[in-house]
């Protein structure tokens, strides 16, 4: 085993370390670095993280409990036809895992994490709790004005919070910048890994990328540097898979099993959209001068990825994954969703239809963030890498 | 999203051949013949009828068609372009009450859509594969705009987009921010009122080929207001003892034709006084509320529900509460087309775009948690509610997620204990008449003691 080896593995193992620290770990201890400054909760899928890092407080993604909590008091909150996501959320919050954090930005991703902003207000009375309607009118005139002005209230509202500060244009430009560089890093290591998979497990990716849920930008942005030139390094062959696409995955996250078996049942995930939040505004190499909020604003009108969560007709979803699948030279889709999640599964049937006119294979899985039986998962995977090897046009 | 009733027009004709089920498979609800009925009924369903017939010969008459939802539903400024509405909530749960929509769901179901996504749609897309045949029987005409009201649902987003795959007609959005913090600001207004004017009216001026003329729309939302102080006027009633309405089983014929393509009609607006002459002749003679088997005799409970009703059995569901004389005597649903009760009018802002804004922000599941709970809780109070009931739908999780955590805390605000069951809008699958009936009866045995012991 060679030293670059160990340097990827190093960085893999911190990061699951990271991703297992259902108590913030390293949120306080960014807190015991900057006396007195906030940490903010954002719940998935987009929050403009720039701005919270631009009034000095810590950006934190919150992703739900995975399948390392046993919900105890959450399932009381919520009916059993509703997803497992705001279930963990709640339990983290009420078993005390959330008290690092002095503020919630909840999105407007669905009815589920909108109201569950609402429960929030219920629940932690006294705690900061924002709801960010992000705009589905996409004209700058109308939704973008719209939003700039309710970012700038944003801002506002973090400076006020104990130890923050409103963001300044200087400040803004500054953290615009940062996440523009962690957009870039991220964006190299997802090509690093539709170009040679085998250097960069799925695993492995998403626990780099999903350090950046706690991590400092700027620690973050290196750490994916040095993973993606480490996992370079690695001395590894192909294997005889298919490549395959993962769709219906960008809020609640399934659990690092059911990852690892679908690359052990024959196939190379060579894109996804896990933790879709981490590269929602798609990197630029445009030099932006003008006023930052309003390119922060005008990122999410304009330079937003194609999810279900956004107001999209004409069917550009459907041909937007099929470039996807042509681009990433991948065999197929697998369509993994959270059971009960609206905007995914309702997404399904146009995006099947779309890809069964190009003449893409895809299976369909559901799947809850504590889903802890994987093995009709990895038939099907298995099934479906077989029938590619076996059938598949190339 | 929800909607109100129809049953009224669910009986106005029979399903036609092609879609219509086997006799054998037709189950039979509710069989007695004699079901009483309010004129306000039947005047309705006129109505319905006839606004049904106008839509299924549009093509022949040249008026266009505008589907769209109910809360924050833009329908005079649709009919102040000319057009005619079609709600798909609307069709949805009249299909369910005429039983179809358990054949609509398993079709869209057969197409690929999910077990676990919102029943409406999926009856809707059934609806759609199997020939788009509308409540009444008649052909449904093809959209020449989806407008997307986008208000308090995100599925709503979802059901057009797939609509608009189907159908590839214009397609207008209008996004209305949520008012998670329980106001609505200048700026809100201001967003709504400008997509109106750059975005919603001119594609409905670019399909109806007519001019939206600011004056006549400003009449059109005055004549709603006057339907409107009638309508509150009726849900007021509630509060006396006994009550004259069920203003949730009876209430959402109540708010059917201002929840829909009727608002700003001088048919709507005589609808409403005529309804309110009704009620007050029966407060007058202190009468209970006209339910499907007679008028009650005894008002034993009087109860505040939170939730859409079930609509595959709707007769079943309310006999359930007529039988133990539960009378409901405020409602949430039936403030999903407006919380007219709270004050708002249609035309109370002179500028007729601000107040179609001012409306589509005010609608209930475009408040917050908190508010929804300070509305509950002064419900119970001012309507002095003996309990309240929460209708809990597996398919909408706007009205649904947070809804226990709500019971919890009205029940708090009140000390008035909450009864909590689940069923679904139009799914027949999820609902189980003997386990609601058992926990509503147990419920209200729970509620009897408790008078009792007070």
């Amino acid at each position: 085993m060679s030293s670059n080896v160990t340097e990827a593995d190093e960085i893999v193992r911190r990061c699951e370390a990271l991703y297992a620290d259902l108590s913030l770990s390293a949120v306080k201890s960014w807190q015991a670095s900057h006396p007195g400054r906030p940490a903010i909760g954002l719940l998935p899928i987009y929050v403009p993280r720039e701005l919270v890092h631009a009034s000095g407080a810590l950006p934190v993604s919150i992703l739900g409990g995975g399948d390392q909590i046993d919900i105890v008091k959450g399932d009381a909150c919520f009916q059993s036809y509703i997803c497992h996501l705001p279930r963990s959320t709640v339990e983290l919050g009420l078993q005390g895992r959330l008290e690092a954090l002095d503020g919630f930005v909840f999105p407007s991703t669905c009815d589920v994490i909108r109201n569950l902003s609402g429960i929030w207000q219920l629940l932690f009375p006294g705690k900061y709790v924002r709801y960010l309607d992000l705009p589905q009118a996409m004209d700058p005139s109308t939704g973008g004005e719209f939003y700039r002005r309710d970012l700038e209230a944003l801002g506002a509202e973090l400076g006020r919070l104990p130890g923050g500060n409103a963001p300044t244009t200087e400040s803004l430009a500054t953290s615009v910048r940062l996440y523009e560089e962690n957009r870039r890093a991220l964006a190299t290591l997802r090509q690093l890994r539709a170009e040679a998979p085998w250097l960069v497990p799925l695993d492995e990716s998403y626990l780099v990328v999903r350090a950046g849920a706690v991590l400092d930008v700027e620690e973050h942005t290196e750490l994916v540097r040095a993973y993606a030139a480490a996992a370079t390094r690695r001395r590894r062959k192909a294997e005889d898979r298919i490549r395959v696409v993962i769709a219906g995955a960008f809020c609640e996250q399934p659990p690092l099993g059911l990852l690892r078996t679908i690359e052990r049942s024959g196939c190379y995930v060579v894109d996804d959209d896990l933790f879709l939040g981490a590269r929602w505004i798609q990197p630029t190499e445009a030099e932006d001068r003008g006023d930052p909020l309003t390119s922060l604003a005008l990122a999410y009108l304009n330079r937003s990825v194609v999810a279900s969560t956004r107001y999209q007709p004409d069917g550009l979803r459907g041909e937007d994954l099929v470039r996807q699948v042509r681009e990433k030279r991948a065999d197929g889709v697998i369509f993994a969703a959270p059971s009960f999640c609206d905007p995914a599964l309702l997404d399904q049937p146009p995006l099947q239809k779309a890809l069964g006119e190009a003449s893409i294979p895809f299976i369909t899985f559901k799947y809850a963030e504590n889903t802890g039986q994987f093995q009709a998962i990895r038939e099907q995977a298995g099934t479906f890498s077989d029938s590619i090897k076996l059938w598949g046009e190339g | 999203m929800k909607l109100p009733i129809t049953e009224a027009t669910a009986n106005a004709a029979p399903p036609p051949a092609p879609l219509a089920r086997a006799a054998s498979q037709v189950v039979q609800r509710d069989a007695s013949p004699t079901v009483q009925k309010d004129a306000s009924m039947d005047r309705q369903k006129a109505m319905l009828a006839g606004y049904f017939s106008e839509l299924a010969h549009a093509r022949e008459t040249g008026r266009k068609v505008v589907y769209t939802f109910v809360p924050g539903n833009l329908t005079e400024l649709i009919r102040a372009a000319g057009a005619l509405g079609v709600y798909p909530e609307v069709n949805a749960l009249q299909s369910a009450m005429r039983q179809r929509s358990d054949g609509f769901v398993r079709e869209a179901e057969r197409l690929g859509h999910n077990e676990d996504v919102c029943s409406y749609v999926k009856c809707d897309v059934g609806m759609l594969a199997s020939g788009n045949i509308g409540p009444t029987g008649e052909k449904l005409p093809p959209p020449d705009l989806l407008l997307l009201s986008y208000t308090g649902c995100f599925t709503f987003l979802k059901w057009f987009e797939l609509l608009q795959k189907e159908y590839g007609c214009e397609i207008a959005m209008l996004h209305v921010p949520y008012q998670a913090d329980g106001t609505v600001t200048e700026d809100m207004r201001r967003y709504v009122a400008k997509q109106l004017a750059t975005e919603v009216i001119p594609k409905l001026e670019k399909v109806t080929g007519r001019k939206v003329d600011l004056d006549e729309l400003a009449e059109l939302l005055r004549r709603s207001g006057r339907a409107e102080d009638d309508l509150v006027w009726v849900l007021d009633s509630a509060k006396s003892r006994p009550s004259p309405i069920d203003a949730y089983f009876g209430g959402v014929y109540y708010v059917g034709p201002i929840f829909t393509a009727f608002r700003g009609t001088e048919d709507c607006e005589g609808y409403y006084h005529d309804l309110r002459g009704e009620v007050a002749a029966r407060l007058a003679r202190r009468e209970g509320p006209v339910m499907p088997n007679g008028v009650l005799a005894e008002e034993r409970f009087r109860i505040v529900v939170e939730g859409p009703p079930n609509w595959t059995h709707f007769r079943d569901f309310w006999r359930i509460f007529y039988d133990e004389g539960a009378v409901v005597v405020a409602s949430s649903y039936t403030k999903v087309g407006g919380l007219y009760d709270q004050g708002f009018r249609h035309g109370q802002d002179r500028d007729p775009l601000l107040s179609l804004a001012d409306y589509c922000l005010g609608c209930y599941t475009n408040h917050s948690l908190t508010a929804r709970v300070e509305l509950l809780s002064s419900y119970v109070r001012d309507f002095g509610a003996d309990g309240f009931v929460i209708n809990s739908l597996k398919s909408c999780n706007s009205f649904s997620v947070g809804q226990l955590v709500m019971m919890r805390e009205v029940e708090k605000r009140t000390g008035v204990p909450g009864g909590f069951i689940e069923t679904d809008l139009v799914d027949p699958r999820y609902y189980s008449q003997a386990n609601i009936k058992n926990r509503i009866e147990s419920y209200l045995q729970m509620i009897a003691q408790r008078k009792a012991s007070a």
